[in-house]
């Protein structure tokens, strides 16, 4: 038994993979993103990012 | 746009649940070529400041300066979508061509416009920050809603928006905005008519089928050829100012200065001849040429001041 609202038909296999396709796109941006505010940070703070009191 | 409504009867047609673009249709919409144009100039843009700089914050501001450049190209897209379709040059564009919606494509363009501008400000300075804002919002509001369907002067003043990459660029690796820079901006501004106008003595009936006035549409091909020889004119000793402000040497004189004379024969080839098949090649000829030109121009700076191959002129 279907889920989808009264008058809204499943997805096409080929709409499916578009879907599927950009989800991926999205989950690698935002994966991107981690890792580059991750290298930006590194960056900005430099050598001290190691000097930390223990 | 079709809208869902609530009661749905039996004999309401089924409609599929929003699926939304292809990958490569959003990556489309970012005008591919013209960002690397973007990042290309920008790069120029930041080795001629000589400044030793973080590689790593260095190459993270290129990619915003390049993502705000498609993010601009993106909100040019969706607003210029009905007239796209009118042309065939345009016409199979993501949104005119029912790739993508023409919403999906406003949220992108306005997402990516303020993450690019909003890291690189994080990464470099809120002056290059603002200065790429400024430009988004030049090309995207002043040049695409206001110039482009208002005046025949709209690639002159747009190409404002072209040209402040190497600034952005400049600004984002020393804070400040310098000579070097805006000799940069003022060489591709004087550039950017002849360039545009070439193309569009050969697109004037596809212009105006859209609507578009672009200067062959309104004051004559006769006038617009005239004012690429005066623009060129202009353009071919401006292309020598770096080498009289210090930052171009002998390998960028001589581009310039070759390169001049091609952009000034192209011209004249233009002025000249104004009939049937030669008229055409003419103007696609010196369309093309000044592409190289203002590539190799740049190339030869990209050579000098980051490969170390610079030895000045004596002037």
């Amino acid at each position: 038994m279907s889920d989808l609202p009264d008058g809204i038909r499943p997805l096409t296999p080929a709409e499916a993979q578009t879907r599927r396709k950009r989800s991926l796109a999205i989950a690698l941006t935002l994966g991107a993103l981690v890792i580059l505010f991750f290298v930006l940070t590194i960056a900005k703070l430099g050598p001290q990012v190691l000097q930390r009191p223990l | 746009m079709t809208t869902l409504s609530n009661s749905v009867t039996a004999d309401t047609p089924t409609f599929a649940p929003a699926v939304g673009g292809e990958v490569r249709d959003f990556f489309a919409l970012l005008k591919p070529r013209v960002m690397v144009l973007v990042i290309f100039t920008a790069l120029v843009g930041m080795v001629v400041s000589d400044v030793t700089v973080n590689p790593v914050i260095a190459a993270i501001s290129l990619l915003m300066i390049a993502v705000g450049a498609g993010a601009s190209g993106c909100l040019n897209m969706w607003w210029d979508a009905d007239i796209d379709a009118l042309m065939t040059r345009t016409a199979k564009r993501p949104i005119p061509d029912g790739r993508i919606r023409p919403d999906e494509a406003l949220a992108f363009g306005i997402v990516l416009s303020v993450g690019s501008v909003l890291i690189l400000g994080l990464a470099s300075n809120w002056l290059a920050a603002g200065l790429l804002a400024f430009t988004i919002v030049f090309y995207a509001v002043i040049y695409s809603m206001w110039l482009k369907r208002a005046t025949a002067q709209n690639i002159v003043i747009g190409g404002a928006a072209g040209a402040l990459p190497p600034v952005v660029g400049q600004a984002a690796v020393t804070g400040h905005v310098g000579l070097e820079s805006l000799i940069l901006f003022a060489i591709i501004f004087i550039w950017t008519p002849p360039h545009f106008w070439a193309l569009a003595l050969v697109k004037s009936g596809e212009y105006a089928k859209a609507g578009i006035p672009m200067m062959p549409n309104v004051a004559g091909p006769d006038s617009t050829r005239r004012q690429i020889v005066w623009y060129t004119l202009l353009l071919a000793p401006l292309g020598l100012a770096p080498v009289f402000f210090g930052f171009g040497g002998w390998l960028y004189a001589l581009v310039g200065v070759l390169g001049g004379l091609g952009m000034l024969a192209g011209a004249v080839q233009v002025f000249r001849l104004r009939q049937g098949e030669s008229e055409r090649k003419a103007a696609m000829g010196l369309f093309a040429f000044s592409i190289l030109y203002l590539f190799l121009l740049f190339s030869a700076l990209l050579a000098e001041q980051g490969l170390g191959l610079y030895r000045a002129v004596v002037v």
